[in-house]
C-alpha cells in the first residue's frame, strides 16, 4: 500500500514536470503538442480504488498543469471528466476482465488497449481544446487540434507505458 | 428525510464530480476574462522557482545568440550616440549620459523563464517581480520590438500578457503617417499580428513601419512594433484590417525591457476627471 501511494506520488510529479518542462514545448508544426500526463489518470492502479480520491487527484493533476501553463481550468476539467468516466470506457473496453477485477493494463492486447487510450484521449483532448478555443465557430479547429494532439499523444502513450511497469504487477 | 440523504450518498461521486467540475470550468471562464484570478498563474514560488531553475540549465545554450544580439543592439545604440548632432565627441552633453531625475520611462531589465506562443491566449512569465518594482500595466519590450502587458506579479516573478494573445489591445499607428488603430491577434500565426481601425484614408503600403502610439500609459511612441504584410477593408469598408508581420521572434525570447510610465498616475488622473 505504502509502496504503491510513493510510486503514485512520483509518477505524478515526474508527469507534471514532462509536461511543462518538455511536452509543453514540443509544438509540432506550429501547434501539436502531446499532453502525456493523462498517463498518470490512464494508469492509475485499478484494485480497491479509492474513487473520491482519484476523481480529486485527476483534478489536482490537471490543475497543476494549469497553474504552470497559465490556462486557468481546462487541463483540471478534461482530466476530471476522464476520471469520472473511466470505469465506463474500461468495462467498454476491456470487458469481464474488469469485472472480475484481474486487470492489468500492461498484461492486456494491443486491440483492447488501443480502444481503452484512444476513446480516453480523444475525449480528454476534446473537452480540452473546446474549453481553451471556447467559441463554437471555431469548431473545426477545435477537432483539428484535438485529433492531432491526440494522435500524438496516443503514440507517446504506447512507447511510455512499459516504462511504468512496476515490480509487482 | 432519510430518503435524500440515501440520494446523496448513492450518487456522492457524482456530486463531487459536479463540485470540481464547476470550480475548473469557474477558473476557465475567469480566464477567459481581461483580469485574471490572482491565486492560479505561472508566477507564485513554485512555478516560478521552477521554471528558473530549467531556464538556467537552458540559457546556457543560448548565451552565444544572445551575446550577438546585445553587440548588434550596443552598435546601433553607439551609432545614435556618436551621430548626434554631429555633436565633438570630447564634450557630450550631461543629459546623454546621466539618467535625468525625473524621467518619464523607466526601464528595468528580466530574463524570460517560460514562453507560450501555440494557445489562443499566450502567457509569458519573467524573473522579476514587485520586490524588483514591477507592477500590472507595464510594458515589455525586446531591442527588436514588443512583447506584451505585465499582467500579475509575486514577489519575484510576473507574468506578461503576449502580444500573442486574443484579448490584448495595444494602441499601435504608422510610422509615417499618425493615423492610429489598435493592435489585437487573430491566434493563427505567431509571427503575424493584426492592426484594425485605421482610417481608410489613411496611406498605406505593404512594407509600411507600424510603431507603437503613444496614446495610452504602457508603452512610450515609437517602439516598434512591425512592418505591413497585407491589408483589406472591413465589412463596413470604412477601416482597413492590416496583417502586421512583427519585428520579433515571438518564438525566441531571451533578455526583455520592462518600462515604467513614471506619469502614469497622473495621466489617468487626468483622464478620469475628464470622464465624471
Amino acid at each position: 500500500m505504502n509502496n504503491n501511494t510513493l510510486s503514485n506520488g512520483i509518477r505524478f510529479i515526474i508527469l507534471v514536470l514532462v509536461q511543462v518542462l518538455i511536452c509543453n514545448h514540443i509544438q509540432f508544426l506550429g501547434y501539436i503538442n502531446p499532453y502525456i500526463y493523462v498517463l498518470f489518470i490512464l494508469l492509475y492502479p485499478l484494485k480497491n480504488e479509492n474513487r473520491a480520491l482519484f476523481l480529486f487527484l485527476a483534478f489536482f493533476m490537471g490543475f497543476c498543469v494549469d497553474t504552470f501553463s497559465d490556462s486557468g481550468g481546462i487541463h483540471a476539467a478534461a482530466s476530471l471528466c476522464i476520471a469520472y468516466i473511466r470505469p465506463l470506457v474500461l468495462r467498454f473496453s476491456f470487458g469481464s476482465a474488469y469485472e472480475y477485477q484481474t486487470l492489468k493494463i500492461s498484461n492486456t492486447n494491443l486491440g483492447q488497449r488501443f480502444m481503452y487510450l484512444f476513446i480516453m484521449i480523444l475525449t480528454h483532448h476534446i473537452i480540452l481544446f473546446s474549453l481553451e478555443i471556447f467559441s463554437f465557430t471555431h469548431i473545426l479547429l477545435t477537432l483539428k487540434k484535438a485529433l492531432l494532439s491526440g494522435a500524438f499523444t496516443l503514440l507517446l502513450c504506447f512507447l511510455f507505458i512499459p516504462l511504468f511497469r512496476t515490480k509487482n504487477q | 428525510m432519510q430518503n435524500i440523504i440515501n440520494f446523496f450518498l448513492k450518487n456522492r461521486y457524482f456530486f463531487l464530480f459536479l463540485v470540481l467540475l464547476s470550480f475548473s470550468l469557474f477558473l476557465t471562464i475567469q480566464s477567459h476574462n481581461y483580469h485574471r484570478s490572482k491565486f492560479i498563474h505561472s508566477a507564485n514560488w513554485v512555478t516560478g522557482g521552477i521554471y528558473e531553475t530549467a531556464s538556467n540549465i537552458s540559457d546556457y545554450f543560448g548565451l552565444k545568440k544572445h551575446n550577438l544580439r546585445l553587440i548588434e543592439e550596443n552598435k546601433r545604440l553607439r551609432a545614435l550616440l556618436f551621430n548626434r548632432d554631429n555633436a565633438p565627441l570630447d564634450s557630450l552633453p550631461a543629459d546623454s549620459i546621466l539618467i535625468p531625475e525625473n524621467p518619464g520611462f523607466v526601464i528595468r531589465d528580466a530574463a524570460v523563464i517560460k514562453n507560450s506562443f501555440s494557445a489562443p491566449k499566450n502567457y509569458l512569465t519573467i524573473d522579476q517581480g514587485e520586490g524588483d518594482g514591477i507592477a500590472q500595466d507595464m510594458g515589455v519590450i525586446t531591442s527588436d520590438g514588443i512583447v506584451g502587458i505585465i499582467d500579475n506579479t509575486s514577489a519575484h516573478y510576473a507574468t506578461v500578457q503576449s502580444v500573442l494573445n486574443t484579448l490584448t489591445r495595444i494602441n499601435a499607428q504608422l510610422k509615417n503617417t499618425n493615423h492610429f488603430g489598435t493592435l489585437q491577434w487573430d491566434g493563427k500565426s505567431p509571427s503575424i499580428v493584426q492592426l484594425v481601425d485605421i482610417a481608410r484614408i489613411a496611406p498605406l503600403q505593404t512594407g509600411d513601419t507600424i510603431i507603437t502610439g503613444g496614446m495610452s500609459t504602457i508603452f512610450p511612441k515609437g517602439i516598434p512594433i512591425g512592418t505591413i504584410k497585407g491589408f483589406a477593408l472591413d465589412v463596413s469598408e470604412n477601416y482597413y484590417i492590416i496583417n502586421v508581420q512583427l519585428f520579433n521572434d515571438m518564438t525566441n525570447l531571451g533578455h526583455v525591457y520592462v518600462i515604467e510610465n513614471t506619469n502614469k498616475e497622473e495621466i489617468l488622473e487626468l483622464e478620469q476627471s475628464v470622464n465624471e
